[in-house]
């Protein structure tokens, strides 16, 4: 054990620099987000991930976020257990009709102001489960949707670039 | 086996039936009611494993296992009044398998005491989806009746279907006197998707990528077994190269999702350091599944036939770098789990899985390795590229988590051992087959072992190629039931570990 920790303090950081925001991102939440809303975002903000129906691939890579080369939490983006205490809801997953309540309850809970954000390319519109008995749609057909991350699954770099748009204050963005 | 006692033999009670032409690459065979019950009770005897149960609109599989003569086998039972004698009244095991089946098909299992839906939580436009007439919506859902438990003292958890953590959603009712968990029932389904219905008509790579998409962590293990049993059909021989290709697949898939799980399982006894050095393997192997084959979990490498992409220039070497990394940083992780006692404390003797459960259930994958059952896809059935291979399947009997732990260590060593081998052998030449100009009808089954347990597909092309029945069966069915067993006696603060260590799919079992 103590190797290991004398070993962290010699040995530099994995953590790797922070890419740049996702363009598209920035563009999209500056269509979808206005207002007093908009002061708010920029800030730390507390995400809570909810599975509407994922295959989890999705769920692996926002996994991978939290680990030391990716290291989410120095930029103020951290995970939250409850979404009364979020700000952003994290959607993977094709919504299906099993777990539509269950999502809806939980955008509920969530106080506002607050932010969705659909992950991969099921999220935007079922991907390919669309279509099937079992599928309500992408998320957007149940709830608002603020951001959307294609891929299938995104990668953690996908990922951060578009969760780092939401801290790039897009009041900002705009005056430019 | 003695002669005299007709059809104790699974070869026996197959040859017994009307053979299938066209099936491969084990019988599938048309049965009566008598063949159908003898198979039961072997079943509920523990002489076979059962390997799954689905259905037609009038027609029930059963695909079993009888180890010890190495047979596999599938029989048929048709049910032209859509009813069949329920295998799941004693043999719990098919227990879930016959509900799902009841909520897809139709089909009634007779004799079974319970009545409930399992996958059809009455949201659904229609019921009974795969039935030749799909009937109208469920009655609205009335409360989902769990088990009554009773007892002075007791209180119910409920938990699910959104959990605190970045995970699949499932609900879990505990009843709870004090700390200790009395009973725990499971409540699954939240994230079935029809895959099944949509893979019905589907063509050959539709329905690869979606049979590659049922788990997001097998994504090779469901490539893998619905590319077999398509080969199988078609009767399609595979390219060396592509073989040792998806075999590395394979391997990357296996250390990349024992590493995590291992470190977060470590997470669940709060101790961060095991999760941030397992994390970093995990994405070191995860980099090099996208230098090598151009994706990070290998999404849709491979395809009937072979595999999509060939090893990048720099793959053997980047493979060969990855695994002295390893081995030289996993050693010290061992040794520190090993060392910890406060680590230790947590996961020796908690959540004991029974040998005797482990076989009745044929639980697969660590679940299974780690209480006595050494069953790997891998060795029986076997397929290539392991069989020219050699690799020790690790087997203890504790069946608590520590065993589930040291099993998935064991397995990081057999597959850096199994890549070594791989990369020394790396044949030149073409990385698939080419599909035949004309498709035809046929049928084929696949048994691949994911790094979870053995995945089953079983499929079944019309003549112009596209499928028309698929069903994918995942290792956690079996497992999930064991969980709860595993669970009792335990507090209720054990249960993430013991989750952890199992770590089932929700995907994969919903479908
Ligand atoms: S987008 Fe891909 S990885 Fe994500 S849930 Fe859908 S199928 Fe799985």
């Amino acid at each position: 054990m103590r190797k290991h920790l004398l070993e962290s303090l010699i040995t530099p950081p994995v953590t790797e620099p922070a890419p740049a925001p996702d363009e598209a991102a920035l563009a999209e939440l500056a269509r979808t987000v206005d207002g007093a809303a908009r002061r708010r975002l920029g800030r730390s903000l507390a995400i809570r991930q909810v599975d509407a129906g994922s295959c989890n691939g999705c769920e692996l890579e926002i996994h991978a976020l939290s680990n030391p080369f990716y290291d989410l939490e120095r930029f103020g983006l951290r995970f939250v257990a409850s979404p009364r205490h979020a700000d952003v809801l994290l959607v993977t997953g094709p919504v299906t009709w099993n777990m539509k309540a269950a999502l809806e309850r939980t955008y509920a809970a969530t106080p506002e102001p607050k932010w969705v954000v659909a992950v991969g390319d099921c999220a935007r519109d079922g991907g390919c489960f669309a279509g099937s008995y079992a599928i309500a749609g992408g998320v957007a057909a149940v709830l608002p949707v603020h951001l959307h991350i294609c891929g299938c699954p995104p990668s953690p770099t996908q990922l951060l670039r578009a969760l780092l748009a939401l801290l790039t204050h897009p009041a900002h963005k705009l005056a430019q | 086996m003695t002669t005299d006692q007709p059809h104790s033999s699974l070869a026996a009670l197959l040859a017994s039936g009307a053979p299938v032409t066209g099936h491969r690459p084990w019988p599938r065979c048309l049965v009566d009611r008598p063949a159908w019950q003898l198979a039961s009770a072997q079943l509920a005897a523990g002489h076979w494993t059962l390997l799954g149960l689905w259905g037609e609109p009038d027609l029930v599989h059963l695909a079993l296992l009888a180890e010890a003569e190495g047979t596999i086998g599938v029989l048929s039972l048709a049910c032209p009044d859509q009813r069949y004698p329920s295998i799941g009244q004693t043999h719990p095991p098919a227990l879930r398998l016959e509900r799902a089946l009841r909520d897809l098909s139709g089909l009634v299992p007779e004799g079974l005491p319970d009545r409930r839906p399992w996958l059809d939580h009455g949201s659904w436009p229609v019921s009974q989806p795969l039935a030749a007439a799909p009937g109208p919506p469920a009655p609205a859902a009335a409360p989902y009746p769990f088990l009554p438990v009773e007892g002075e003292g007791l209180h119910q958890i409920p938990v699910g279907p959104v959990h605190a953590g970045i995970i699949e959603p499932g609900h879990f009712r505990f009843t709870a006197h004090g700390e200790t968990v009395v009973r725990l029932e499971e409540r699954l389904g939240y994230v079935h998707k029809g895959i099944e219905r949509l893979l019905a008509g589907a063509d050959l790579a539709g329905a690869a990528k979606l049979a590659g998409r049922v788990s997001g962590d097998s994504v090779v293990a469901y490539g893998l077994a619905f590319a077999q049993a398509a080969e199988a059909a078609l009767s399609l021989t595979v390219p060396p190269r592509a073989q040792r290709l998806r075999g590395l697949m394979a391997e990357l898939e296996r250390l990349a999702n024992h590493f995590g799980d291992i470190g977060a399982i470590c997470n669940d006894a709060s101790f961060a350091l095991m999760h941030a050095h397992c994390g970093m393997l995990r994405e070191r192997v995860l980099r090099l599944a996208e230098t090598c084959f151009g994706h990070r979990l290998m999404r849709d490498c491979v395809v009937p036939g072979g595999v999509a992409a060939d090893l990048k220039g720099t793959g053997v070497q980047a493979l060969r770098a990855l695994l002295a990394e390893i081995e030289a940083r996993f050693g010290p992780l061992i040794e520190l789990y090993d060392n910890t006692a406060s680590l230790l404390d947590r996961t020796v003797g908690t959540g004991i899985l029974k040998p005797a459960l482990a076989r009745l259930y044929g639980a697969g994958g660590y679940v299974g390795r780690a209480s006595g059952r050494g069953f790997d896809a891998r060795k029986l059935p076997g397929y290539p590229p392991y069989d020219g291979l050699s690799f020790d399947v690790p087997v203890l009997d504790a069946g608590d988590v520590n065993a589930r732990v040291w099993i998935r260590i064991r397995e990081v060593q057999a597959s850096l051992g199994l890549i070594e081998q791989l990369l020394a052998e790396l044949p030149v030449g073409p990385i698939a087959a080419p599909l035949p100009a004309a498709l035809a009808a046929g049928e084929g089954m696949a048994l691949v072992e994911g790094f979870r347990g053995d995945v089953l597909v079983w499929l079944r092309l019309g003549a112009d190629g596209r499928v028309l029945r698929c069903h994918l069966r995942d290792p956690s069915w079996f497992q999930w039931p064991l969980l709860e067993a595993v669970i009792e006696g335990n507090i209720v603060a054990d249960f993430p570990l013991c989750n952890k260590s199992f770590n089932c799919s929700y995907s994969g079992h919903d479908l």
